[in-house]
């Protein structure tokens, strides 16, 4: 947390537009070169349930959830109520309702600054089309100090497929909420540079697949991976690539491994019940060698959980879900931006590994939508292996434990795929020194790989370590700031490479610390329990993991992290 | 597609000896397969022939072309997928009643609606041959020769045709183990239909089926044209005795995807610069 932050939550109904009035904000507030993240909020329901815009803008690109929001604007308080916890008012916050109903208790209790303002009515006097969202948008765009202009430009270009009429009525509504916009005094952070990029995790997540060269995607639509493929059609039938909308998840991961046999680069999308019901055949893209990955955008859980709300427990089925001895990649990416990379290299790895690479997102990161500067992409490549014999063997023991890839219409290299265990050749092979061979070949390719530096990213020094994965990462290092300004200081380790575990650049990196304490967004400690496992540490290990649907806190880590080590 | 000049069956078969049982009807499909493919002159390379499990679904390990044997119920996913990225391979996908019409039942209804332009060619036995001999979803509702169902399955079996038709296949085919050169004749057409094209072969299984041999008392060959009209085809379907062989259903449908039309942006990220 370095410099002045304002966090500012949009809430109403489903339906009502709070959302667009967030997106709006921070597109407007980027164009002056503001940085900031949108979380977006749900209820269960699917229309006209309770919908927030939590925006925090920040003079950083580190995104952590905002703790309390310090404006918050309320069409209705009955939705408002409905988020219970996730959304807490500061003291003297700026609280801007409608002045028929009062606020609730837990409202008044931080004492804010009340602006009962009749925005309802305001946006209805002046068009009679008028939607009091956009008048909302106007009103806190003047107290961003935003051009009304950029407003007007974004929304139009927001609306373009909208009736004539509809449009007019929004540039009206901002026009009259930047006007009759209260004088009210806010701390603005500081601009950055201009020029950043606007997108959300799902989108970093896609765009990094199809730079690094997927043109096939097969999947089943399922929250909140469903943006992943809505960005994907778009981007695919600009590469003339194809998306298929699979019958379920077991068509879906198999029309990918098909696809990818074929030698096009092929991903498929989705959520934890998804992963689960593609299990079995993730194990036949391991067994076949046949390079496939899987962007799994992790909820709650088990079952149907919670499915709009983000936590970090398919950890578990990612990497323990396949039957049999079944050696495959585990990544996670650490924030948006990185969503670019991580998927990249993901894919790159799968390609060049020929295995399944399952990537760990969630719904916080991929569903909130950030400024950032452009992102980094991943360019390492794994070196194909080069076949010189004459007789051309699909599964061909080799010291890397990679063989060469030949795709139908290479000449005179035919080979059957086989999820059944083989030979050299790919011939079925129930033998005890053939299974033996190749079980080892498949866990070689992956364990002599050098991955190089991007396994985790390793952050400040201290007795005290923090390790989490995935988008964990930013509460994480908030926590270690924190910790910091007591006089605790911390090194934090976020691994993006899960599987194969990197042990001994771990040790490496813990190896000044005598305190570990492993962050995750669960309930049963998976990664934790992961380490524990796979490790040996010399240092004290502490486990803290808290489950969703509220994102994990960097003040509650700090204070969990010092209450430990100041005793 | 490279010709092969003359090529003959056997040229078409790899050096993997087969594990069926000596009578096992596949061994009619995969000499009827081979003997399509010399009469096409298919191209080796370019040809690919995907499976599930069962042993129906070993075949693809004894063509010597590119091969995926895939999991149970799932080889028609795996050809989609594959006939999509590459259209410019030719795509068969084959597989077993249990592997077909039970675990993969969803693939196969939307894979008959998809029309991707592939052939799939279900060699039913009315049994799960590979797990030794239990009822499968074309099984006889009073067939007690499993002990997981010492009653008989006391369901209806399916018809793998009426269901294909239902589910908007455009090209359905029955052949016969017994009638090989038929059955070349069926499959060579069925990869030249431009769509999907779904050859329903009844493929006996001599060790858990023996009373299959029966079969060739009441196999016909269909002299008439096949339809083309779905309200006959429907009636037809549900109405016969499952022993007709020939093309019996051909209509006109364009595959899918349509051929894909030049883009004029290829800048994917455009959309994130503000
Ligand atoms: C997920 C899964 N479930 C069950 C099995 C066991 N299994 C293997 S083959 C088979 C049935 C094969 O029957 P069919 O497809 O009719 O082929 P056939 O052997 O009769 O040619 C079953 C149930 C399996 N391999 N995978
Ligand atoms: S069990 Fe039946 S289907 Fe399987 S190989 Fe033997 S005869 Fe053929
Ligand atoms: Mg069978």
């Amino acid at each position: 947390m370095t410099g002045t932050e304002l966090s500012i939550a949009i809430t109403g109904a489903g339906g009502a537009g709070v959302i667009s009035v967030g997106e709006l904000l921070l597109q407007a507030w980027a164009k002056e070169g503001g940085r900031g993240l949108l979380r977006k909020a749900f209820g269960p329901q699917i229309r006209g349930g309770e919908s927030a815009a939590l925006l925090k803008l920040t003079e950083t690109e580190r995104y952590t959830a905002a703790r309390q929001y310090d404006v918050l604007l309320a069409f209705d308080w009955n939705n408002f109520t409905r988020f219970g916890d996730e959304i807490r008012i500061a003291r003297d916050a700026l609280v801007i309702c409608e002045p028929a109903c009062d606020p609730p208790p837990e409202v008044l209790a931080a004492q804010p600054r009340l602006l009962r303002f009749p925005m309802a009515r305001l946006a209805a006097d002046t068009h009679a089309e008028g939607r009091v969202n956009m008048f909302a948008l106007g009103l806190l765009g003047r107290l961003l100090g935003l051009p009304l202009d950029s407003l007007e430009q974004l929304t139009l270009q927001k609306l373009k497929a909208k009736p004539e009429a509809y449009r007019h009525a929004a540039i009206a509504c901002i026009s009259a909420g930047t006007t009759q916009a209260p004088d009210c005094e806010l701390s603005l952070p500081k601009m950055g540079a201009k020029g950043a990029w606007y997108m959300s995790g799902n989108q970093a997540a896609g765009l990094g697949a199809l730079e690094a060269g997927v043109r096939f995607v097969a999947a089943y639509p399922i929250t909140p991976a469903s943006d992943v493929l809505e960005w994907m059609a778009g981007g695919l039938e600009k590469l003339n690539g194809n998306l298929v909308q699979a019958e379920d998840e077991l068509a879906a991961i198999n029309m990918t491994i098909g696809a990818a046999f074929g030698g096009v680069p092929s991903l498929t999308a989705t959520s934890g019940p998804g992963l689960a019901l593609m299990t079995e055949s993730i194990g036949l893209a391991v067994a076949s060698e046949t390079p496939v990955t899987i962007l799994n955008v992790m909820r709650g859980g088990p079952s149907t959980g919670i499915p709009t709300k983000s936590e970090q427990s398919d950890l578990n089925i990612a990497l323990h879900g396949l039957h049999g001895d079944a050696p495959h990649l585990v990544l996670a990416p650490l924030d948006i931006a990185d969503c670019v990379f991580t998927s990249g290299w993901a894919v790159n790895l799968a390609q060049g590994l020929q295995t399944a690479a399952i990537v760990l997102s969630d719904q916080f990161i991929g569903q909130s939508t950030a400024v950032i500067s452009e992102p980094l992409r991943c360019e390492s490549q794994v070196a194909g292996a080069q076949d010189n014999d004459n007789d051309y063997l699909r599964y061909r023991l080799t010291d890397s434990g990679v063989s060469t890839l030949a795709i139908p219409g290479d000449a005179d290299q035919r080979f059957t795929a086989d999820g059944l265990e083989h030979d050299e050749k790919g011939t079925p092979s129930a033998r005890d020194d053939d299974h033996q061979l190749q079980l080892a070949k498949r866990a070689r390719k992956l364990t002599t790989y050098n991955y190089g530096n991007a396994w985790a990213r390793v952050q400040g020094n201290g007795q005290v370590a923090l390790v989490c994965f995935g988008s964990a990462s930013a509460a994480v290092n908030e926590a270690a700031d924190l910790l910091a300004r007591q006089g605790i200081n911390v090194r934090t380790v976020s691994l993006r490479l899960l599987a194969p575990l990197q042990r001994e650049q771990l040790t490496a990196a813990l190896e000044a610390c005598n305190t570990v304490f492993v962050v995750e967004q669960n309930h049963g400690g998976q990664l934790f329990q992961y380490l524990r496992g796979m490790m040996d540490f010399n240092q004290a290990l502490h486990s803290y993991s808290r489950a969703g649907p509220v994102p994990l806190s960097g003040h509650a880590i700090a204070t969990a992290v010092a209450q430990e080590v100041t005793v | 597609m490279n010709l092969i000049a003359k090529a003959k069956p056997k040229d078409y078969k790899s050096s993997v000896k087969p594990i069926w049982c000596p009578g096992c009807g596949h061994f009619s499909v995969l000499n009827a397969l081979t003997k399509a493919f010399a009469a096409l002159g298919i191209d080796k390379d370019d040809t690919v022939l995907v499976s599930g499990i069962g042993c129906s679904s070993r075949l693809p390990a004894y063509v010597d072309s590119y091969g995926f044997h895939g999991v149970h119920g799932r080889g028609l996913a795996i050809a989609q997928g594959l006939k999509v990225a590459r259209p410019d391979l030719t795509v068969i996908a084959l597989g077993g009643d249990g592997d077909g019409f039970s675990i993969g039942g969803n693939h196969f209804i939307h894979a008959c609606r998809r029309n991707v332009n592939i052939t799939y060619i279900a060699m039913d036995n009315e049994v799960y041959g590979m797990t030794k001999g239990q009822a499968s979803p074309t099984t006889a509702a009073d067939w007690d020769h499993s002990k997981l169902t010492p009653h008989g399955p006391g369901v209806r079996p399916f018809k793998p045709a009426a269901l294909a038709l239902a589910s908007g296949a455009p090209w359905i085919a029955r052949g016969y183990s017994g009638n090989p050169n038929q059955l070349a004749r069926l499959i060579a057409e069925a990869v030249e239909h431009p769509g999907f094209s779904f050859v329903h072969v009844l493929s006996q299984c001599i060790t858990f089926c023996p009373e299959q041999t029966d079969w060739k008392a009441v196999v016909s060959e269909r002299e008439a044209p096949a339809l083309t009209d779905a309200d006959a085809a429907a009636s037809l379907f549900l109405h016969e005795n499952g022993f007709q062989t020939g093309v019996l259903y051909n209509a006109a449908r364009n595959a899918w995807p349509p051929e894909q039309v030049e883009r004029q942006s290829t800048d994917i990220t455009e959309g994130f610069r503000l």
